[in-house]
């Protein structure tokens, strides 16, 4: 038996509003199950913005594509960590492949997950990096150059037609990644979707508005990471690069924004059974997570940040880091606020009662599995993975690549 | 090039849409009066509440917990009982009562009461249960004769179940750290016994029986009385019945 699970659920009972099923009273899924639709998404959302470049050809945001690739992976390769610490029985986590339920969404994960990271992300990760490779391999001995051997997996071949061959594979996987990235995240939203018991998780619109969190929240964290990264190697940012992703970003947060909006009016008009409990949910236990983090923090504000850019174009385009400030601050607010979304679907999902009758309350530990600490140990793991990754694959050529304006920065940065 | 990036497009679409539409075509039922019919000439396991003869004494929760090793503590329960009090403001408390409550105020004695009455829960046992649906690993089945079990041997303790129960009848054992919820004692009934709760209810408020035997006390239930199930809008198909169900209850 466990006593600290019965010495905490003791601890929650005074805090039940109305009347609550007796079994409810203990949150099954906490905060890894909120880190990992976040993850989840920023996977889908960095591949996204690499496919502007490779399929839409957007060349503004050229200098991104490796690092959203890079950042793609790091992130994917965390996920199911999240999911698997959180079984009851971790050690039985194969059994979802080697014994999958076909009716089941979640038993698709795993499917889903591996044909994204196979076919796809590693794929297209290799066939780009893949003369870099050869080349690093002709540049250094011993050990490095074993390592590059094998990552390049012994492939030699730098001539044209090798490399036209790479280029029109790419072209091909990049069309199948983008509905690949977009069933990766949109099965996420499904798997809480299709519960119908659950009405705040039951909703046609749930797959598509997570679609379009998780594009918001992978553009703006690539955005973030290359405003952090590029300055502390000695690089210049490429505003041109930074002004078209944020006018991504910015489109993407009013599609995502109109989406949840059209979900809650449609909530509220249909007034069913449900919308008491609902709303004194919303107003009781995720005001601040819903109404000021999420909506407020998260979208309206980076929205009336980004456009007074785009109003005060003048006086903006005049002034870079005023500009940049600005970016800055919105892409932080806007992960916060996607952090938030997940966490309201997730653990507000939990917190009313299915009688409709009752609220009850989630208590989050700091150490443990399901504690504060591991998620944020689960949230720096993909900035570790990401920093190895750009040691092994660095995209600085790519990354500093400043268009007309500042040649002089790719001289300096001398990778 | 270009023929070849078509083709292999027409190919993914039919690949796709095809296998979908297939999959939902079979999903999909062909009648809008279809049930999940019982099989014929086996057992078919139900189960019958009567809420007026429900005294709120809690011994079946005693004798489920004694039975199946479930915790003592209250916030694990493969079956309760619920307390509903509605005043004659249109006002209805509901409490989960526990072995020992005081005892319950009567519309005699608190002339605001307008009715109150108890209402055992447990396991629907579902005909289209949504949580051997959701089951990534099928550790959750139906057996041939209607129960839904968990095989704890299996479960990976992933609560995916647990959330997709619309009637909050499962939990996750603390010690076995896997889902558990009513099995209808499955290891009474396969020896002809009555389930524990059935058998210790001192007014006969719980009945049990095969819902495809022809003379029984579960289809003189069914018989008897006027039948609601819970939630029926979600389309589980429940297997419990409840008699003289109020419209409060959820």
């Amino acid at each position: 038996m466990n006593p600290e699970l019965i010495r905490s659920l003791q601890e929650l009972l005074p805090q039940i509003q109305g009347y609550i099923y007796p079994n409810e009273i203990e949150i099954h899924w906490g905060l890894l199950i909120v880190v990992y639709p976040y993850i989840t998404g920023v996977v889908a959302g960095a591949f996204i913005l690499a496919s502007l470049v490779k399929v839409f050809n957007v060349k503004e945001v050229q200098p991104l594509y490796r690092l959203s690739l890079l950042t793609a992976l790091a992130y994917l390769l965390v996920a199911p960590m999240a999911l698997v610490s959180h079984l009851g029985h971790p050690e039985r986590f194969y059994e979802i492949l080697l014994t999958p339920q076909t009716s089941s969404a979640m038993a698709m994960f795993g499917f889903v997950y591996a044909w994204y990271l196979m076919a796809v992300l590693l794929l297209e990760i290799w066939f780009v990096h893949r003369t870099d490779m050869i080349d690093m391999a002709e540049q250094s001995t011993g050990a490095k150059r074993l390592l590059y051997r094998v990552l390049s997996l012994f492939s030699k071949d730098k001539g044209e037609r090798a490399v036209a061959f790479d280029h029109s594979a790419l072209k091909v996987i990049t069309i199948v990644g983008i509905p690949s990235a977009f069933l990766l995240h949109g099965y996420v939203g499904f798997i809480f979707g299709s519960i119908k018991a659950n009405p705040w998780w039951s909703s046609v619109l749930i797959p598509i508005v997570f679609l379009f969190s998780a594009i918001v929240s992978g553009i703006a964290l690539v955005v973030l990471l290359y405003m952090i990264i590029t300055p502390l190697t000695g690089g210049k940012i490429n505003m041109k690069c930074v002004d078209k992703a944020v006018d991504f970003l910015f489109y993407a947060v009013i599609v995502d924004f109109s989406l949840e909006m059209v979900d809650f009016i449609h909530r509220v008009y249909q007034s069913e059974e449900e919308i008491k409990i609902l709303s004194e949910m919303v107003m009781n236990k995720l005001f601040a997570s819903l109404i000021i983090i999420q909506v407020l923090l998260g979208m309206l504000v980076p929205l009336l940040l980004i456009s007074l850019t785009k109003i005060f174009k003048k006086r903006f385009s005049l002034n870079e880091d005023m500009r940049k400030m600005v970016y800055f601050i919105s892409v932080i607010l806007i992960q916060f606020g996607i952090f938030a979304t997940r966490w309201n679907v997730v653990i507000g999902g939990q917190m009313f009662s299915k009688s409709f009758r009752g609220l009850t309350t989630y208590k989050m530990e700091f150490g443990g599995i399901e504690g504060l600490l591991y998620a944020i140990v689960l949230l720096a793991l993909p900035i570790a993975i990401l920093f190895v990754l750009l040691k092994v694959l660095p995209p600085w050529k790519e990354l500093r690549e400043e268009g007309e304006t500042g040649a002089e920065a790719l001289g300096s940065a001398g990778m | 090039m270009n023929g070849r990036r078509s083709f292999l497009r027409g190919f993914l679409t039919v690949l796709l849409s095809g296998g979908t539409i297939g999959g939902i075509l079979q999903i999909l039922p062909s009648k809008a009066d279809a049930r999940e019919a019982p099989p014929k000439g086996q057992k078919w396991y139900g189960f019958g509440v009567s809420i007026e003869k429900c005294i709120g004494c809690a011994r079946c929760m005693d004798a489920c917990k004694n039975e199946n090793n479930v915790p003592k503590e209250p916030f694990f329960v493969r079956t309760w009982v619920e307390r509903y009090i509605t005043r004659k403001n249109g006002q209805t408390t509901v409490k989960a009562i526990a072995p020992g409550d005081e005892a319950t105020p009567e519309a005699a004695s608190d002339r605001t009461i307008l009715r109150s009455f108890f209402v055992p829960k447990l396991c629907n046992q579902c005909a289209n249960p949504p949580c051997v649906q959701v089951c990534p690993v099928g550790a959750t089945f139906q057996t041939k004769d209607g129960v839904v079990l968990v095989n704890e041997k299996t479960c990976i303790g992933c609560r995916y179940c647990i959330q997709a129960c619309p009637y909050g009848a499962r939990y996750l054992h603390p010690a076995s750290h896997t889902a558990d919820k009513c099995t209808f004692c499955y290891h009474r009934i396969s020896q002809g016994q009555l389930p524990a709760c059935v058998e210790v209810c001192p007014t006969q408020a719980r009945v049990f029986g095969d819902l495809n035997a022809a003379a029984s006390p579960m289809s003189r239930f069914l018989r008897m009385n006027k039948i609601h199930t819970l939630k029926p809008g979600l389309n589980t198909e429940p297997k419990v019945f409840y008699a003289n169900l109020d419209g409060e209850v959820r």
